[in-house]
């Protein structure tokens, strides 16, 4: 067992974990944030990703003691009182349907609009490549992060 | 428009944003595998890495030493017990419905079926176990072409043989119509294995307390899981009681009674503990069933004028190993469909349902009529070829016109609505039809070697899975009809139960359009609830696109008999004469004094009060409704896409797609668009990226989503959509959307790869028409029959 100290959605963590431990799985199982959901294991759908230090990572590619001195937002953390303006657009542009994979798309939307706070359609499609929806066919998530970008997201 | 202060605006037709989004956006959901009990354990199952094997021994001692195990079973732990998972579907009087154990006791017949199942405290510890478990296997030949299948000599999948079923269909007299025609065409074309991959894996929890169970399970189907755990599996009804919390997309997959379900009831009542299973992607792959898996032979007779005289269709269909919950009536959901939106004389039609060492095929999105859609409509585009017509004018000339409706097709079916004229005008004209036809021919004739072409799929479906009677003709399992009930509160909000269940398909936010419309109460005020058999007791679930059209009306039956129970009380309130009330916007007014009225909230909270009823009226305003309609539903609409196939790679980039769907009355038309978006994006998806694909072995490679290939944003062109309206004959006049989209899009786009194409000789693509196999199609066809690139291209 190893000890990590994190920084997940503000609050201060020290936990004995496996080494072996995904990041996301301590997410989920140690701290009960499950709004984090698991969608492929292999790194491609994108579902579990999270910023770690405020860059976007998939969280089942990453072990949890190399999060260690991380600060790490996951979805439950994205709004401050009110929703977060990528939330907001994903509402009000339906962007989702089943919405199991819309925290990893909403994150992933976030640091793509960090990267690039004035995305072209183009570089919206490719900036959210390593994401997958299976429900709304991409058309309602590109309209929405290109109006999150047009109220403004960049920090 | 102008609304007045009287008439309020319907709900019914605002883009009301939803009700649902507000959990989903902030990850404050309820997923299956989110559910952590007390004292809940973990299941791992162990699966066959062989097509077909007998299993000779089983040894589950090694994993009870390891760490964290609190059980180990293999199939005969389970024999006396686990039963056979249902077929609900016995499509014909002989079919074959061979045994289908949960967990295999003494034979497999596909890699990645149960053999093994490890309970332990966490999923890594039984992960680890189920390295130690020791199986003896004596390989038997797997069994993976269907046409080999059939042959004589084939080693069977089943004692009984490898057919399942014939089933046949035919009306008019189809030998005159092939004998007499001037023209007749024959093509084969293959429907390829699709995997589902809903973006949330499967999960189920179980927990008995005493002789009651709970299953948590993320499912499409609660009440059908309800009944067939009590009808086939010995538990009582009333002590099972099925929870789909927030399910993640289902696509069909997660209409199922599955393995996993079945074995996590049997092996918590074993342990005495809850135990939870959330498969891995790869687990997915392998034992979510699958769909299509077809080849299709379809024969087309015509006149010289383009007239169809005749169509002809032989289907061998790929069952897998076993028969699921509907896998063979899969097939003849489609067989009502081949004719599409066309008049002809004479239809046959053949379905052999045939067993492979493979995973089981059942619903995917579509279910037989995406297969049949796209065989008429690339035989259309071939019949015109062969006719040296304009496609579309070929499709003009035979289907159904505007002021034809109702129609009885050649299937028997009669479609309640359509104008195919009004969605084709339009469609063209968002396309530029006539502008992109001329650069196609500018294209073509400058030898350019990136080819414009233009795919057509004039298409219609039958959906609002069904009328009972209709479903009973046809030997399936269950009835059509769904059900709903109106909770009136004291306050005058309302809570509205329906038994569909949705998983991403916005019912909670298009229900209380409905109700808000019918009731005259905000939508705001309204709350649905759903997926919970004690909360739901009654209900079919969601599929086949029926939620709308069938739980929709069930809606508003529900709301007439709350009006019909309110006005009573009303008229006692006004000391009117019942007779005298009229119901508008939520207020019964005494017809020429319309102060005097009450509104619904004042009725709902006098009849909580209950101080002041008439004689022998009950104190309450709730009721139900169970609505089984008379009639499937009808959408069709008229996509067109353009694609730029390049000649020198293969590379095919889809330029414009349009989709004009007509869809009936929109409840709401956000999310009806954004039905036909995810719709169209499966179709696409099967045209140009997907395959489940076994090697010789019978070995799944596609098992992970970098082996399989969902389109990721960079993969899918923008889409245009817009809509006619044809109002369907129910009360609400709505039709299905579900499914329309990816019914659509497949034979649009391979259309236009053909159409493409053409020039250089090609006649066909196999889906998925990757770069290599278009690239192929045109190395092939190069040089033999038709014009060779000039700009070379393909040396």
């Amino acid at each position: 067992m190893t000890q990590i100290k994190v920084t997940v959605d503000g609050v201060k963590y020290a936990d004995e974990v496996e080494p072996r431990l995904l990041l996301v799985h301590y997410l989920r199982e140690v701290l009960g944030k499950t709004g984090t959901p698991v969608g492929c294991d292999t790194s491609n759908c994108g579902a579990c990703t999270v910023l770690m230090d405020g860059v976007s990572v998939k969280s089942c590619s990453v072990l949890a003691v190399q999060a260690d001195g991380c600060d790490v937002t996951t979805i439950e953390g994205l709004a401050n009182g009110e929703l977060h303006p990528v939330q907001r657009a994903f509402h009000e542009e339906h962007a989702l349907q089943c919405g199991y994979c819309t925290p990893g798309m909403i994150m992933a939307a976030t640091d793509l609009l960090r990267d690039n706070p004035h995305p072209t359609d183009e570089e919206i499609r490719d900036g959210l490549e390593g994401n997958l929806c299976r429900c709304t066919g991409y058309e309602n998530i590109v309209r929405a992060v290109r109006r999150a970008a047009q109220a403004g997201v960049a920090p | 428009m102008t609304a007045t202060a009287e008439a309020p605006s319907p709900e019914i037709g605002q883009a009301r944003l939803r009700k649902e989004d507000a959990k989903l956006v902030t990850g404050q959901t309820n997923w299956t595998d989110n559910i952590k009990l007390n004292g809940m354990l973990q299941m791992a199952f162990l699966r066959s890495p062989y097509a077909h094997a007998k299993i000779s021994r089983v040894d589950v001692s090694g994993a009870l030493d390891q760490p964290g195990v609190i059980a180990a079973y293999c199939g005969a732990d389970f024999a006396a017990e686990q039963g056979s998972l249902p077929c609900a579907w016995p499509v014909t009087p002989d079919i074959i419905i061979p045994p289908h154990p949960p967990m295999a006791v003494d034979e497999v017949r596909y890699v990645g079926q149960a053999v093994a199942v490890v309970i332990a405290r966490d999923r890594y510890a039984a992960a680890d176990a189920i390295a130690s478990i020791d199986v003896d296997y004596e390989p038997l030949p797997p069994v993976l072409d269907m046409r080999a299948a059939l042959a004589a000599d084939s080693p069977k999948v089943h004692d009984a043989g490898n057919k399942s079923y014939e089933w046949v269909f035919a009306n008019g007299d189809v030998d005159a119509a092939f004998r007499d025609a001037p023209v007749v065409l024959e093509r084969n074309y293959r429907q390829q294995r699709l995997i589902p991959c809903a973006m949330e894996p499967r999960s189920v929890v179980a927990q008995w307390i005493s002789d009651e169970v709970t299953v948590w399970s993320a499912t499409q189907i609660p009440h059908v899981l309800r009944f067939a755990l009590s009808a086939f599996f010995g538990i009582p009804e009333q002590n099972v009681r099925v929870i789909a919390p927030d399910v993640g997309g289902g696509f069909g997959s997660k209409l199922q009674v599955t393995a996993e379900e079945v074995l996590a009831v049997l092996a918590s009542r074993k342990v005495g503990k809850p135990v939870k299973w959330t498969e891995s992607r790869t687990e997915g792959n392998l034992t979510v069933h699958h769909g299509r898996d077809q080849w299709q032979q379809i024969k087309i007779a015509a006149d010289r004028d383009g007239r169809i005289r005749g169509l002809s269709v032989d289907l061998l269909a790929d069952m897998g190993a076993y028969l699921m919950l509907v896998t063979p009536g899969v097939p003849l959901l489609g067989a009502f469909m081949f004719p599409a939106i066309y008049k002809m004389d004479a239809y046959s039609f053949k379905c052999t349902g045939v067993f492979t060492t493979k995973m089981p095929t059942d619903a995917y999105r579509g279910a037989g009529r995406p297969e049949a859609t796209f065989a008429i409509e690339r035989i259309m585009d071939e019949l015109a070829t062969e006719l040296g017509m304009e496609p579309m004018e070929l499709r003009e000339r035979n289907w159904i016109k505007h002021e034809e409706f109702p129609y009885t097709t050649i299937c028997g079916l009669t479609y309640d609505s359509g104008n195919y004229e009004a969605a084709t005008a339009k469609a063209k004209e968002l396309f530029d039809y006539d502008g992109l036809r001329r650069e196609q021919a500018e294209r073509n004739a400058r030898g350019d070697t990136v080819r414009l072409g233009i795919g057509i799929s004039t298409f219609t479906e039958m959906c609002g899975l069904a009328p009972s009677r209709v479903l009973g003709s046809l030997s399936y399992g269950a009835g059509g009809w769904e059900h709903a009930s109106i909770r009136m509160l004291p306050t005058g909000k309302v809570e509205v139960v329906t038994g569909s269940s949705a998983h991403g398909q916005g019912h909670e936010t298009a229900w209380s359009q409905i109700v808000a419309d019918q009731l005259g109460v905000p939508f705001e005020d309204i709350r649905v609830l759903h997926g919970d058999t004690q909360v739901s007791p009654k209900g079919m679930d969601t599929y086949g696109s029926r939620s709308l059209a069938v739980g929709g009306l069930a809606l508003v039956q529900a709301c007439d008999k709350v009006i019909v129970k309110a006005k009573v009380i009303a008229a006692a309130m006004l000391e009117a004469s019942a007779d005298d009330l009229e119901f508008s916007a939520g207020r019964f007014s005494v017809r020429g004094d319309p102060e005097a009225a009450r509104s619904i909230q004042e009725i709902a909270l006098a009849t909580f009060a209950a101080h002041a009823l008439p004689d022998g009226v009950e104190p309450s305003l709730d009721s139900d409704a169970t609505y089984d309609p008379d009639n499937f539903s009808f959408p069709h609409g008229t996509h067109l896409c353009a694609t730029e196939v390049d000649t020198e790679t293969g590379f095919v980039k889809i330029r414009t797609y349009v989709a004009v769907d007509d869809v009936g009355v929109v409840v709401n038309p956000m999310i009806v668009e954004g039905q036909v978006h995810g719709g169209v994006a499966q179709g696409i998806a099967q045209a140009l990226y997907e395959e489940g694909v076994y090697d010789d072995d019978g070995n799944l490679v596609t098992t992970t989503l970098a082996d399989y290939l969902v389109p990721a944003a960079p993969d899918l062109p923008s889409l245009l959509t817009e809509r006619t309206t044809t109002p369907a004959s129910n009360r609400l006049g709505v039709k299905g959307v579900g499914e329309a989209g990816t019914i659509a899009s497949t034979p649009a786009v391979v259309n236009s790869i053909v159409d493409a194409l053409r020039p250089l000789g090609v006649r066909d693509v196999t889906m998925p028409c990757t770069p290599e196999r278009v690239w192929r199609a045109i190395q092939s066809a190069h040089g033999a029959n038709g014009e060779v690139s000039q700009s070379g291209g393909t040396a």
